[in-house]
């Protein structure tokens, strides 16, 4: 078997990010465009990991980081779920648009 | 201690992780997405154990899978998914999207396998990691260089609770 190298999961992690796009760009449940926005995250995490393989422990303290960050915007993006759906007893993205001209 | 089998945990983990992020954005239910998310963290976690992060795997499995999957899934219960499961999943643009998304992953793909300075930067050596000491060496680092950037996160998750609490209440 081909011995795994870094380049193998810079393309994991690329894979990764191209689905969690994906369900952001074509999803209508606001819950599942959340989950996607976590799985980029991951994939952005996964690239730090493998990088700190080489470079030392910079790349796990960032991935540290980057977590908190997911931590803190999950909580505030569903709060701003419940407000919607309290207002407009729905959860798909295209009918959000209050804000729209 | 030298790894044992690596190819094949990298193919189990990574197909493991591919299949249920695939789950997750095309189950119809979004607790069934919401179970998806969390089988592929735990491969994350895996993952991560195979490239000498134990700290960030552990991380990954207690803040992650346990605590923002299980605040998913309360919201999931807060709000009405019965109406929108009977609805259309995918919007207008979906067809576009795909195309768009998959083009730029060839592009990833593309400059991965092709860049030179990326493939000279790859060349080098593994670096050595503390197998052992690789909490008490991240803690340093958190505690040490990076205590400004630590004190910031606090901050952040204080101004992101205070948000999250204001945003779902009723009457302030």
């Amino acid at each position: 078997m081909v011995p795994i190298t870094p380049i193998h999961y810079l393309i994991l992690a690329a894979a990764l990010f191209t689905l969690g796009t994906i369900g952001v760009l074509t999803r209508r449940n606001v819950v599942i465009v959340l989950m996607s926005i976590e799985l980029i995250l991951n994939a952005v995490n996964l690239n730090l990991v493998a990088f700190s393989r080489m470079w030392g422990l910079q790349g796990q303290v960032f991935a540290i980081f980057v977590i908190t960050d997911a931590a803190a915007e999950a909580a505030v993006g569903l709060g701003i779920l419940i407000a919607f759906f309290r207002n407009k007893e729905t959860v798909n993205v295209d009918e959000v648009d209050l804000l729209k001209w | 201690m030298a790894p044992v089998a690596t190819p094949f945990f990298f193919y189990l983990l990574s197909g493991l992780a591919l299949i249920s992020g695939i789950l997750v954005i095309t189950r119809r239910n979004p607790v069934h997405s919401a179970l998806a998310l969390i089988l592929t963290l735990l491969a994350l976690a895996g993952i991560y154990l195979m490239l000498y992060a134990p700290f960030v795997a552990g991380v990954q499995i207690i803040l992650y899978a346990g605590g923002i999957m299980v605040l998913f899934l309360f919201v999931i219960m807060l709000v009405n998914v019965g109406r929108a499961e009977k609805e259309r999943q995918f919007n207008k643009q979906w067809l576009l999207a795909i195309a768009a998304t998959v083009g730029l992953g060839i592009v990833f793909v593309r400059v991965f396998t092709s860049s030179q300075t990326l493939t000279e930067l790859l060349k080098r050596p593994l670096a050595q990691l503390p197998e052992t000491s690789n909490t008490q060496q991240v803690g340093f680092s958190l505690y040490g260089q990076y205590m400004l950037a630590f004190e910031i996160a606090s901050l952040l998750l204080l101004v992101a609770i205070v948000g999250a609490v204001v945003m779902a209440k009723k009457r302030i």
